[in-house]
C-alpha cells in the first residue's frame, strides 16, 4: 500500500469509496504520522481511540453500502469546537477541564456525512492571536523552517489545524476565522484556508470570541479539498440566530477552471508601507496568471482599508469582553477561591486567562464603558458600515478581488511578542473582508527568498463562494505550488 | 499615556479581573499603546452614517416561543466546579 498520508481530502474520499483501502487503514497511517510529530505540538487533545472507532463504523457503513458523502475522511478539529464527551479547552487554562455535553453543529454535520474526528488542534487562547504563541498548551511549530533552522510560527489563531494539514498528519482540518485566523495561518503554512460568508456555517457550539465576526471554515492542501470540506460543514442551523437559511451549492462543481471574462479587482490600498517587495511581486504574478487565463484585471479603490484594523480592534475586543463574561468560576471551568463571590470571580479570571486575552477583555470593557461608548464603539461600527459600503461599491464593478493574504512570510517565534501593534498588523489584509462578512480564501502561491510559503487571497461578494473557489482554483493551477517542508520533526 | 492608572484599575474592576499592583504599570503602557493606535479612527468622517448592526443583509429570524430542549439538569451541572444537591454552589453572599 502507498503512503496514505499523502492523499488529499477528496483523493482519500474517492479511494475509500472505490475501496482501494479502508477507513481504518487510513486512520492508522495518519495516527502513526501524528504520533511521530509530537514535536510540532499541533494537538491539545489526541483522540486515537475515538478516531479508530469512528473509522471502524465508517468501514461498516461502506461495507453495507450506506456510506455518507465524507465517509471515512479524517478531519482534525480546532479546539474551539465543542465535541461531545471530548475535552474542549479553547487553549485556555480556564477551560482546561471542560468536557461538553453537546456537539457543535459544524462537527455534527461532518460526522453525519461519515467524516472521522482526528484530534483537537492547538490554537491561540480563545482564538486571540496571530502566531499561536498565546496557547496555554504551548506554541505550535510551523513545519516550515528557513535555512536558519529557527522555529517559525504557524500563524494564528488556527495554527494547530494549519500545521496538521501542512505536515500531512491529516488531509483536512477545520478552523475558525474572526479577523484572519484561518487565512493567515494557511498562508504561513503553505496550505489552503477559507473563510466563508458570515452566516454560511453555524456558530452553534463554537466557543465565542467576537460573535459578529466568527466564522468556521476549512483548511486543506487544495482548493478542491476546501470546496468539499466546506460542503460538509455548511448549512442552515435554527440554533444559530445568524445562520443564513440558504441552499448549500455544490462547491466542488464550481471549480470549472474557466475565468474567461471574469473581472478581477486589485485594491490600490493593499500596497502598504514597508511591505516586502516579494509580496508585491507575487501579487503581480497572481494578476498575470488570471489575465493569461482570460480574466480582466483592473485596479480598484477601497479607501477605508487602513481603518479596518483599528476598527476591528474595537469591535472584536468589545464583543469578546461581553462573551467572556460567562467565565466566572461558577458554572464550568476553573475556580480559584477568593474572599467573597466577587473575589472568587476576579481571582478565577486573573489566573484562568492569559495576558493577551486579559488585554482584549480590558480594551473591550473600556470601549464599551460609560463615557467612551460613542467615541470608540459606536464610531467603529460606523466605520464598519463604510467599509462594507466600500466593498459593495467595488463589487458593482468587479466579480472578485485579488490581494496578498499577509504582509510577510512566517516569522521567528518571539520576534513580535513585545510589539502588540506589529503583531496585529499580520491581519491587515484579512480583517477588511471579515468586517464586511465576505468570503475569502488563501491559496499558496510561491516561496519567499528565505524559502517560506506565501499566499494570495481571493475575496468575493457575500455568498459568492462559487466564484471565489473558481478563481482560487485557477490561481492554484497557475502557481503549481508543490513545495513541502522537510520532515525535520520525525524521529 | 492615553490611559492613567486609575482608569485601568477601574476597568479591571468592571471586567472582574484581579490585577496585582505589580502588574498595573505595564498594563497601563500596553493598553495606552493599543488605545492610542485605535484613536486614528477619529480621522474618518463618519457624518450621519448608521452604525452597523448586522453584517449580512438578512432580517433576524423569529421563532415560536416554545421549549426546544429541557430536563438536562445533570448535563448542565456536569462541568460545575462545585455543586450540591442539583445546584451550583458559590461562596456565601448573604450574611
Amino acid at each position: 500500500m502507498g503512503d496514505l498520508t499523502e492523499l488529499g481530502l477528496a483523493a482519500s474520499r474517492d479511494g475509500l469509496s472505490a475501496r482501494d483501502f479502508s477507513a481504518t487503514e487510513l486512520a492508522e497511517e495518519c495516527l502513526a504520522a501524528a504520533e511521530a510529530a509530537g514535536a510540532l505540538n499541533a494537538f491539545i487533545t489526541d483522540t486515537p481511540e475515538r478516531t479508530l472507532k469512528m473509522a471502524a463504523d465508517s468501514d461498516a457503513r461502506i461495507a453495507a453500502g450506506e456510506a455518507g458523502s465524507l465517509e471515512g475522511v479524517l478531519v482534525a478539529v480546532k479546539d474551539l469546537f465543542c465535541t461531545k464527551g471530548v475535552r474542549t479547552t479553547a487553549a485556555s487554562r480556564i477551560l482546561d477541564n471542560f468536557v461538553p455535553a453537546y456537539e457543535s453543529t459544524v462537527t455534527e454535520n461532518l460526522w453525519a456525512k461519515g467524516a472521522v474526528l482526528f484530534g483537537k488542534t492547538n490554537m491561540d487562547e480563545f482564538a486571540m492571536g496571530s502566531s499561536n504563541e498565546t496557547s496555554f498548551f504551548g506554541p505550535v511549530e510551523n513545519p516550515w523552517r528557513s535555512v536558519d533552522g529557527k522555529s517559525r510560527v504557524p500563524g494564528g489563531s488556527s495554527g494547530g489545524s494549519a500545521t496538521v494539514v501542512a505536515a500531512r498528519l491529516a488531509p483536512g482540518a477545520i478552523g475558525t476565522d474572526t479577523g484572519g485566523s484561518i487565512r493567515q495561518p494557511a498562508a504561513f503554512s503553505g496550505i489552503v484556508g477559507m473563510k466563508p460568508t458570515y452566516g454560511r456555517c453555524s456558530r452553534w457550539g463554537v466557543v465565542a470570541f467576537a460573535s459578529s465576526l466568527d466564522q468556521p471554515g476549512p483548511m486543506t492542501r487544495s482548493v478542491q479539498d476546501a470546496a468539499v470540506l466546506l460542503g460538509g460543514m455548511a448549512g442552515f442551523d435554527p440554533k444559530d440566530s445568524t445562520s443564513v437559511d440558504m441552499n448549500v451549492p455544490d462547491f466542488e462543481a464550481s471549480l470549472t477552471g474557466d475565468v474567461r471574462g471574469l473581472k478581477v479587482g486589485m485594491p490600490d490600498e493593499y500596497r502598504i508601507d514597508g511591505m516586502p517587495e516579494e509580496i508585491e511581486t507575487l501579487w503581480m504574478k497572481g494578476a498575470e496568471w488570471l489575465k493569461e487565463a482570460g480574466a480582466e484585471v483592473r485596479p480598484v479603490s477601497l479607501p477605508l482599508t487602513k481603518y479596518a484594523l483599528p476598527a476591528y480592534y474595537i469591535v472584536a475586543p468589545a464583543e469578546a469582553s461581553s462573551n467572556l463574561a460567562r467565565y466566572d468560576g461558577v458554572r464550568y471551568g476553573l475556580r480559584v477561591p477568593g474572599d467573597d463571590l466577587t473575589g472568587m470571580i476576579e481571582a478565577t479570571r486573573a489566573e484562568g486567562f492569559g495576558a493577551e486575552v486579559q488585554r482584549r477583555i480590558l480594551i473591550g470593557t473600556y470601549v464599551l464603558s460609560a463615557g467612551y461608548y460613542d467615541a470608540y464603539y459606536l464610531k467603529a461600527q460606523k466605520v464598519r458600515t463604510q467599509i462594507a459600503e466600500d466593498f459593495r461599491r467595488v463589487f458593482a464593478e468587479v466579480d472578485v478581488l485579488l490581494t496578498p493574504t499577509a504582509p510577510s512570510a512566517t516569522f521567528v517565534r518571539g520576534e513580535k511578542s513585545d510589539d502588540l501593534i506589529s503583531m496585529y498588523l499580520n491581519d491587515v489584509f484579512t480583517v477588511p473582508a471579515s468586517m464586511a462578512g465576505l468570503p475569502g480564501i488563501s491559496v499558496p502561491a510561491g516561496l519567499s527568498v528565505n524559502g517560506l510559503p506565501l499566499g494570495l487571497q481571493v475575496v468575493a461578494p457575500a455568498f459568492a463562494e462559487d466564484t471565489m473557489f473558481r478563481t482560487a482554483g485557477v490561481v492554484e493551477e497557475a502557481a503549481g505550488f508543490d513545495e513541502r517542508p522537510d520532515a525535520w520533526w520525525v524521529g | 499615556m492615553v490611559l492613567d492608572k486609575a482608569t485601568v484599575v477601574k476597568i479591571a474592576r468592571l471586567a472582574r479581573l484581579r490585577v496585582p499592583k505589580s502588574g498595573q504599570e505595564a498594563l497601563v503602557g500596553e493598553l495606552s499603546e493599543i488605545v492610542g493606535w485605535i484613536e486614528q479612527l477619529g480621522e474618518v468622517d463618519t457624518g450621519d452614517v448608521a452604525p452597523m448592526t448586522s453584517v449580512v443583509e438578512v432580517p433576524l429570524r423569529r421563532r415560536d416561543d416554545v421549549v426546544t430542549d429541557c430536563d438536562r439538569r445533570d448535563d448542565v451541572l456536569a462541568n460545575a466546579p462545585e455543586k450540591t444537591a442539583g445546584f451550583y454552589t458559590v461562596p456565601k453572599v448573604v450574611e
